[in-house]
């Protein structure tokens, strides 16, 4: 009988990564791959010219619960860059960093943020300008499945504060929304093949770095940004996580690479990868005029996470009172 | 004291050993995980499953997942068995990269599976783009479902089948054929027959592979609830939730309606083997 735990043991150990002082593990969501691979090589450029020894950066990428999944069952991650604060607070309760982590960094721990736009067929066909387009009759709606997809909550959100902000009673709102959606797709980058490569639907919700993204790569011929009249202010959350740093130098390292972010070199990259940063000093002016001007709800304007998630997407919650059957 | 003896002795060497690596092994892999979820279960109690359970959408869910999941295995149990015959009787040019071709769906990742299918099936796909011009939307249906778990079935029916038909003699049927049987006699009461319990076996590997199908499936099911929405899809949902209890539910109730299943087949096998009486 004690072949097994050994066996275990060993098994275990040839999976889980070796973690040395000056390694760091950032766990983040789907669309941040391309951000963080230029962040991480100048990171580690200026963290090895002020005289430390080199740090080996990993990230990986995932749908933003899954990996918040991952982290509160044992994935040793450092630092955490995911979609959703809420994803965060499920890591905080499970006691690997303070409740309060979010006070930790300016902007509430939001080094850059993003919004929520629709991506529509060249020439835009429909004639879809605003979220009230998207309920009319033969209009087709692709978005992820808020049940599976942080970005896709903005999305919802972002529909449901439109409706607020016109006298429209939101919840009949995102249930016609909904009932124009002929595919849902687990996550956002899956969205945008359905819409894109698929050819399914007429507008796409869009993270407006994805919508950014997609139009560069698949062509402008192809698709355009419409920008609504309401949307959200997505804020992606940054935080350290306490429980896995093993040591001081981990620490530094780890706060280091945090307070990097908010750079004026990291906003500047941040800018390029078509997320709305803060300090635009070192930004190509080109990066920054990209974005129109929009008015943006926060979550906090909604109600918090706290109130929201629960409410909107919990088990039985409005979003699932859409598809409660008969 | 009496010593129970749990494995009979045999006069073969290693019998400690063996039985140790299997039962260790049997137990990482298979026995803790299920007994994990049937304790998970048992710890959110029955009325607690019975509510997540009993919900239009998981009926929906587990409907769609089982009911595909038998339409697709019998579509294999059908043509799966006819590739094999296919491939072990007759000669011709390519058959041994046919017969590797049917191991493909045993390799190849299901994520790549179901997008390639996607690509293949969508309305503005090369095949998907034909079946739209007559009406027909298969990529995003539940035919696109079925289609997938066509796909990742299909070796499970022709490689248990196979080895059955390479043994069976031509003799038999010449035998058959020289009695004064007709061809669809000799298939129905001689080859057949001998065939059953195998595609049977088959049968049941392809269903069971069917009902858990994720990866390939969420591609090219559209994923809307009540329509297309496969049950593995609702356990990953409620992951997403945090919510253990909920998504250990509906997987045991898989894991009970599964159970079932197999053992149905079991016992129809079982039956078959006894009225032809020997294999």
């Amino acid at each position: 009988m004690t072949i097994r735990p050994t066996f275990l043991t060993l098994a275990l150990l040839a999976v889980a990564p070796q973690v040395h002082a000056q390694d760091l593990l950032n766990v983040s969501y789907d669309p941040t791959r391309e951000l963080y691979r230029e962040v991480n090589e100048a990171f580690a450029q200026s963290w090895s010219d002020q005289g430390h020894d080199a740090a080996r950066l990993e990230t990986s990428h995932g749908g933003s619960g899954a990996q918040a999944r991952a982290v509160i069952e044992g994935l040793d991650a450092q630092v955490v860059t995911l979609a959703l604060a809420s994803d965060i607070d499920k890591i905080a309760e499970a006691g690997k960093l303070p409740a309060d982590w979010q006070a930790r960094l300016p902007h509430n721990s939001s080094p850059y943020t993003s919004t929520i736009v629709f991506l529509v067929r060249a020439g835009n066909p429909k004639g879809i300008t605003d979220w009230g387009d998207l309920t009319k009759d033969g209009v087709e709606v692709i978005t992820p499945n808020p049940k599976t997809s942080g970005g896709a909550r903005w999305n919802y959100l972002a529909a449901w504060a439109w409706a607020e902000a016109n006298d429209r009673d939101p919840k009949a709102f995102v249930h016609d929304l909904f009932a124009n959606v002929p595919v849902l797709d687990t996550g956002a980058r899956g969205a945008t093949t359905t819409f894109a490569q698929r050819g399914i639907g007429d507008v796409l919700l869009a993270w407006e770095n994805e919508a950014w993204l997609a139009q560069q790569e698949l062509g402008s011929d192809q698709f355009q940004i419409v920008t609504p009249s309401v949307s959200v202010l997505a804020e992606p959350p940054v935080a350290m996580v306490d429980a896995n740093i093993k040591d001081d130098a981990q620490r530094e390292l780890a706060t280091a690479y945090l307070e990097y972010l908010y750079t004026p070199q990291a906003q500047a990259m941040a800018f390029a990868h078509y997320y709305r940063a803060w300090d635009d000093s070192q930004a190509d002016p080109e990066d920054v005029a990209r974005f129109p001007k929009m008015n943006l709800v926060t979550i906090e304007d909604l109600g918090g996470w706290a109130k929201l998630q629960p409410e909107h997407f919990g088990d039985g919650g409005i979003f699932d009172q859409i598809y409660a059957g008969p | 004291m009496t010593r129970r003896i749990w494995i009979a002795r045999s006069p073969m060497p290693g019998r400690g050993l063996s039985a140790g690596i299997t039962l260790s092994m049997l137990s990482a892999v298979v026995l803790l995980p299920i007994g994990a979820l049937i304790w998970q279960g048992a710890q959110f109690g029955p009325s607690g499953l019975w509510d997540v359970i009993n919900r239009p959408r998981v009926w929906a869910a587990l409907w769609l997942s089982f009911r595909l999941a038998f339409l697709a295995a019998a579509f294999n149990l059908v043509f799966g068995t006819l590739l094999a015959w296919v491939l072990v009787r007759y000669r011709f040019a390519g058959r041994r990269l046919v017969d590797a071709a049917v191991d493909l769906p045993f390799a190849l990742p299901t994520a790549v599976a179901g997008i390639a299918l996607t690509t293949l099936y969508a309305p503005n796909g090369r095949l998907g783009g034909l079946a739209a011009q007559i009406g027909w939307k298969i990529a995003y249906t539940q035919w696109g479902i079925f289609l997938a778990l066509v796909f990742v079935g299909l070796p499970f029916v022709t490689r248990t089948v196979q080895p059955v038909i390479e043994e069976i003699d031509t003799e038999v049927e010449e035998a058959s054929a020289t009695l004064g049987a007709s061809r669809i006699h000799t298939i129905r009461r001689v080859i057949l027959p001998m065939l059953t319990p195998a595609a049977l076996t088959g049968f049941a590997l392809s269903m069971a592979r069917g009902v858990g199908e994720y990866g390939s499936v969420i591609f090219i099911a559209g994923n809307i609830p009540l329509k297309t929405e496969i049950a593995p899809l609702l356990i990953v949902i409620q992951l997403e939730e945090y919510n253990y209890d909920a998504a250990g539910a509906i997987g045991l109730a898989m894991l009970a309606i599964s159970f079932v299943t197999l053992l149905a087949i079991n016992l129809v096998q079982i039956w078959s083997r006894r009225r032809i009486g020997h294999v």
